[in-house]
């Protein structure tokens, strides 16, 4: 804390501010400790937040869910026998009169009530995060390691190779992601890898322009210099030494993108045109093309119908965005701090 | 460089993005593997060879791809979009009746984003890292991690079926009457929320970083009392990240209307599209699709020129 003295602020004698150190500058503390690595500070201060600790494990308990909720099989070989949803998700009550009728009431054998067509939406919901949070992380790790390399090749060679391909990169922000991925999957069909490859196809284009902003950074540094000097290619300069140091913006980037995924491929579900009807996706349980809300029997609203699958969007989604949130408070905070000395009224 | 030159330069910058453009909206509607005769086919399953012959060589099917580019782009240069399948009627018309509802609904949500975010913003940044800050943040982040579609069949829920405020589906009156603009703001507040959220942050570190300039040690050690400084020397400042950020969330408001007028049953550009890609209308998904990468561009040629314009520290 800057010491006050009426309106008079002194800063810059803050014992706090050269608690951590880049590895890099020399410095040791008098007592003697090791420096930690920035990954290792991270991790400690990662650990000490805790609502970004509870999206991680909203996160994996919602993966472990939808994963144990009914058993996979490939190719006819059972791989994962657990069972934990109550019912199928294709089962409905007009073939099992035990389930109950359509738009059964929320109750102990259902509870989240039936859907219309009288099957167990609780079951449905639990095998729901399958499909988006599987593409999600898949579109994640593909596009953003497609993203690193054309960026860093474009923010490394620069001159006229990195105005191209910045040009091309401005020709794919002209449209809006959903939109892009919208007609790709309206020329493919809908479908598990039609929708991994419509979010893939241009979804690294910010990658690509985030960390090319930071290549600019980072090779004006005296140790590239020294790499280059001593002989290393440059695919080792690259890959080595510029882009571990310009990579952190990328993870936070990341981290956040898996919620935008998946909420882009329920709201394609949603209009139904991602996958086929009946299929217990969330966003497909919201299916558009098909009246979920307005026509209940008698008159009645139905709101369970619409209410829980759209939660479990939003409660995975959210999750996602506190642990990004809580990564970018990580991996900055040595510049928080330099940004913010003695600070305003 | 002179601001003239700044805006000649960036607008010639605009032909080959433009071009850009029109190759990846054509490339992507030729992404099927299915060819579009055999589509037309499967539609029509009585036509006979000889009118499917001649579909072919209306529209050029049996040429390279190239050539049906170079075809397509130079009819585009003179207005005219090929037609609808169905009905036969120009594409181009569509996007005239079809654009008006979607500019209403997208200045409904700009405006609910902006009255919300910039308030906000600035309440956050006033009270940095004290409670009001992070209830804030979990707000935005709430709104950031909401599913549009869901949010919008929650508005229905109870603000029309529960309180009764709002009629269900739209009325049938003119696009400009008082109850069509009552109905609006339902799908306002759908399409407006995750771009607010969005802008509140934004608003909130912009701030934060010109509290700690000199100008409002300055201002304040004037004696200046502190409402004064925030909302005349620090908002001014920051008010320019907003119009960064303008042409982003333009896009966000347009991709927001394919689901949006879904929801609300709403006569825009955005469900039209999707009504497109479920019949498989190649021409009307080509125009829309165009439009919005063409409208998206001159967005952010806008958004470039205001920027310089009110920041003379920015040239590219």
């Amino acid at each position: 804390m800057a010491t006050e003295r009426g309106r008079i602020q002194i800063s810059g004698f803050d014992s706090t501010r050269v608690e951590e150190r880049e590895p890099i500058s020399g410095w040791v503390e008098d007592t003697g400790t090791e420096t930690v690595g920035r990954y290792q500070r991270a991790f400690a201060r990662f650990r000490r937040n805790r609502i970004a600790l509870l999206g991680v494990a909203t996160v994996i308990t919602m993966a472990l869910v939808a994963l144990f909720s009914y058993p996979t099989q490939v190719f006819g070989i059972t791989i994962q026998p657990f069972h934990l949803a109550p019912f199928s998700p294709t089962e409905t009550g007009f073939l099992n009169p035990d389930m109950g009728g359509r738009y059964e009431r929320i109750s102990w054998t259902h509870p989240m009530g039936t859907d219309r067509d009288a099957r167990d939406i609780f079951s449905r919901w639990l095998i729901g995060g399958r499909y988006s949070v599987s593409i999600g992380f898949i579109v994640v790790g593909i596009t953003s390691v497609v993203g690193i390399i054309y960026g860093s090749i474009s923010g490394y060679y620069g001159g006229w190779i990195d105005e191209l391909m910045m040009r091309i990169l401005d020709v794919i922000f002209a449209f809006p992601g959903l939109v892009l991925a919208l007609v790709i999957v309206a020329m493919l069909g809908g479908g598990y890898w039609q929708l991994v490859l419509a979010f893939s196809l241009f979804g690294w284009a910010g990658y690509a322009r985030l960390i090319r902003g930071e290549i600019l950074k980072v090779k004006e540094n005296e140790y590239v210099l020294a790499a280059k000097a001593l002989g290393a290619r440059d695919r080792k300069v690259i890959f080595r030494h510029i882009v571990p140091n310009a990579i952190t913006p990328v993870i936070v980037q990341a981290s956040l993108a898996v919620g935008t995924v998946v909420i882009g491929v329920a709201a394609l579900g949603f209009l139904g045109i991602g996958f086929d009807p009946g299929t217990p996706e969330w966003g497909t349980m919201l299916d558009a093309t098909l009246d979920t809300l307005i026509t209940g029997p008698e008159g009645s609203i139905p709101w369970w119908a619409t209410f829980f699958p759209g939660a479990g969007i939003f409660m995975f989604v959210m999750a996602m965005n506190l642990v990004g949130d809580g990564l970018n408070d990580a991996l900055n905070a040595q510049e928080d701090v330099a940004v913010t000395p003695g600070g305003g009224g | 460089m002179s601001l003239q030159r700044f805006i000649l330069r960036r607008l010639l910058l605009v032909i080959p993005i433009l071009f850009g453009v029109s190759v990846i909206t054509f490339g992507l509607v030729h992404l099927s593997p299915s060819d579009p005769i055999s589509l037309i086919h499967g539609a029509n399953p009585d036509m006979t060879q000889d009118e499917l012959d001649r579909i072919i060589a209306r529209y050029g099917f049996d040429q390279p791809v190239y050539i049906q580019y170079i075809d397509w782009i130079t009819s585009v240069m003179v207005g005219d979009f090929g037609e609808e399948f169905a009905t036969g009627r120009p594409a181009a018309d569509l996007i005239w009746r079809r654009l008006p509802p979607t500019i209403a609904l997208g200045i409904f949500g700009w405006v609910f984003a902006i009255v919300i975010a910039v308030p906000t913003g600035v309440y956050a940044a006033v009270r940095k890292d004290k409670l009001g800050d992070h209830v804030s943040r979990v707000i935005a982040l709430s709104g950031i991690s909401i599913p549009n579609f869901w949010l919008g069949l929650l508005l229905i829920l109870f603000g029309a079926l529960i309180i009764g405020l709002w009629p269900v589906v739209a009325p049938r009156s003119p696009l400009y009457s008082p109850d069509m603009l009552w109905y609006l703001i339902l799908p306002g507040i759908t399409i407006g929320t995750a771009s607010s959220a969005i802008m509140m942050r934004i608003m909130r570190s912009a701030m934060a970083e010109e509290m700690n300039k000199d100008y409002v040690t300055t201002a304040r050690a004037k004696g200046l009392p502190e409402r004064t400084v925030v909302l005349k020397h620090v908002l001014r400042n920051s008010l320019i990240s907003v119009v960064t950020v303008a042409a982003f969330l333009t896009a966000g408001i347009l991709a927001g209307s394919v689901v949006v007028e879904v929801v609300f049953n709403w006569p825009g550009l955005g469900r039209e599209l999707v009504d497109a890609v479920i019949a498989r209308e190649v021409n009307i998904i080509l125009v829309i699709t165009l439009f919005t990468g063409v409208a998206l561009v001159l967005a952010n040629l806008l958004a470039d020129i205001a920027y310089a314009m009110l920041d003379p520290r920015i040239r590219y």
